[in-house]
């Protein structure tokens, strides 16, 4: 079980780290969104394998698994549900802006590299 | 006395939303927004007096005692911090008050300013790791809205890297407590200081640098700082002085709190000091290539960092505590700065130094205010910086740390050439254009209340210390916060 979660989470992250590396927002958007799955994944297999129940007797259940945790994931996807919402509506006002998905290079970026090609 | 610790936290976020309510009168929020901050630091300051008489307060949130429930904890390094956080929260938002453009342009400012301010201080008073995940966020999510309100072009492609930088940052935070949960049970901080002591040394220390980057991405160390020169100037000036004044210092707030509580150690921690001294290497050789008021300041607020991770790095009691006092002191300089900056910008229509002269003649106001904030941040006696940057010279003679004390001052020498070429540039010369703008009282008068708050802490250097250096006690010998469990117990 925590193998497969192990795995699963590195191919997300992977999948996840190479979006984000992209030009175009809604790849880094998904990836970004595979991240922060990947991320949700660990925080749930921290939990370990169900164990006896803490508080319940223990005739009326079997194994219990760690609801904390759980409560941890839920309410990190509440918040990258909603950040990743901010971030589309951003994208969105990006495209209409510029007419294009692709990130722009930083003006200042590129101020320097002209100084710079301006030089012997 | 409990109530107390949770003022901070929850006047804001219900002057939040009656803002919200009151959405069409823009008196309404006005006088909302600023009664809250106002009382806010009025709590702050309370709160200070009392943890620095009678202790740490802890308030187990809904009755659940630790580690059940969540708890809020209030120690003398926290309650500093709230302190000269809500001070720049209120005078930047009087500031913005007087300057009128943000908040008539954008209805919901009042809201998100006050949303911010409740994330900082429950990122400053939660004694839990994942409830500082959650203030994280509030504080984020709050600066994202601020900084993309406007939406024009610049603004949307820089805010693009600061949200994805964000999330990414956010991530990871998720996964380093993800991995303590794994290996300790516990994500309550007092817990975890015992619990973690259990650790093989390796892993404890494979967490302990884990939590160091996530936080280094917030506070900006080298080499994670790459997204600050370049989010951060093209926002409101209001705005970018709150994220100048307060988002990457509480970065270093969490760093040093964990590192102290979770991941003492004894001797100076050699890679802190090489991580601290490029990072104000870099930052103000940045800072020299910026043409750009606001650019500039931008830079050096990563260059100041550098001298935060620096006293941390010493593991003395004396470095840490120069390192608090330093934390404080960036807090109410850079937020006045950066409305120094606005200042200018408003008066002369820009803040290119080529393209602004003679303000000095033309405004001498605005240049009286430049100038001890801009000599306090390059460590010229009798101001702020030079007190901050006398107690971290002291801790690291005290630790034999010469190299990195020769950086540092190496590094502030440059600060103070960058901040002679802003008044060379902008201040003196003659004045090059005839019309100026007129800049509304209240502003300068909101950037006076903060550079004279800041003198303050230069003339009351010898309390200031003193406490912070009772505050560095409690961090690292008391560890009054390890000790929380047993006192709630009894």
């Amino acid at each position: 079980m925590t193998w497969t979660i192990a795995i699963t989470a590195g191919i997300l992250f992977g999948a996840g780290t190479y979006l984000i590396l992209q030009r175009l927002l809604s790849r880094i958007i998904v990836g970004l969104g595979l991240i922060a799955h990947a991320a949700n994944l660990i925080l749930l297999g921290s939990g370990g394998a169900p164990g006896e129940p803490p508080l319940l007797d223990e005739a009326s259940a079997g194994p219990y698994s760690d609801p904390l945790e759980q409560a941890l994931v839920l309410t990190a996807i509440v918040i990258t549900f909603g950040i990743t919402a901010f971030l589309l509506a951003l994208a969105y006002r990006s495209w209409t802006e510029q007419g294009s998905d692709e990130v722009e290079d930083d003006r200042e970026d590129l101020r320097i590299a002209r100084r710079r090609e301006e030089r012997p | 006395m409990t109530t107390l610790a949770t003022l901070p936290i929850v006047i804001p976020l219900l002057a939040g939303a009656l803002a919200l309510a009151l959405g069409r009168s823009v008196a309404g929020r006005r006088t909302i927004s600023l009664i809250a901050s106002g009382a806010s630091a009025a709590a702050a300051a309370m709160l200070l007096v009392v943890v620095d008489n009678e202790g740490a307060v802890v308030v187990a949130v809904g009755g659940w005692a630790p580690p059940l429930g969540i708890e809020l904890v209030a120690d003398r390094f926290s309650a500093l911090l709230l302190l000269a956080s809500t001070v720049a929260l209120f005078a930047v938002l009087a500031y913005a008050v007087s300057q009128r453009a943000t908040d008539e342009e954008f209805r919901g400012f009042h809201a998100v300013y006050q949303i911010l301010g409740a994330g900082v201080a429950l990122a400053l008073l939660t004694g839990d790791l994942f409830t500082m995940f959650v203030a994280f966020e509030i504080m984020l999510t709050a600066s994202y809205v601020l900084l993309t309100h406007r939406a024009d072009g610049t603004e949307t492609r820089s805010a693009i890297s600061y949200v994805v930088i964000g999330l990414v940052a956010s991530a990871l935070f998720l996964i380093s407590i993800g991995l303590i949960y794994g290996v300790t049970g516990t994500v309550n901080l007092a817990d975890l200081a015992d619990r973690l002591d259990a650790v093989a040394p390796g892993l404890r220390s494979g967490l302990g640098w884990l939590l160091f980057m996530v936080f280094g991405i917030k506070a900006a160390i080298f080499p994670l700082f790459f997204w600050l020169p370049d989010s951060y100037p093209v926002a409101p000036t209001p705005v970018t002085a709150l994220f100048a004044g307060l988002l990457t210092k509480i970065g270093v707030y969490a760093i040093i709190r964990t590192q102290t509580l979770l991941f003492p150690s004894d001797e100076p921690s050699t890679f802190m000091l090489i991580i601290a001294g490029l990072t104000m290497i870099v930052g103000v050789l940045g800072a020299i290539a910026q043409t750009d008021i606001k650019r500039i300041l931008s830079f050096h607020i990563v260059s100041q960092i550098g001298y935060m991770i620096m006293g941390l790095g010493f593991g003395t009691v004396a470095g840490v505590a120069a390192a608090i006092v330093f934390i404080v002191h960036q807090i109410i300089v850079k937020a006045s700065l950066f409305l120094v900056g606005g200042l200018v910008e408003e008066s002369e229509g820009t803040g290119a130094i080529d393209a602004v002269n003679g303000v000095a003649r033309r405004s001498p106001i605005i240049a009286a205010l430049f100038l001890p904030a801009a000599l306090s941040l390059a460590g010229f006696p009798p101001f702020s910086g030079f007190v901050g940057k006398l107690a971290l010279v002291e801790a690291g003679f005290a630790v034999n740390a010469w190299i990195i004390v020769g950086v540092s001052l190496v590094a502030s020498v440059l600060t103070l050439f960058s901040m002679t070429k802003i008044w060379a540039g902008v201040f003196w010369g003659t004045p090059n254009k005839t019309e100026r703008r007129i800049t509304p009282r209240g502003m300068a008068l909101a950037t006076a209340a903060l550079v004279a708050f800041s003198l303050v802490i230069a003339v009351a250097a010898e309390p200031v210390v003193s406490y912070a250096e009772r505050a560095a006690n409690d961090l690292l010998v008391e560890r009054v916060i390890a000790a929380i469990p047993d006192r709630v117990m009894s």
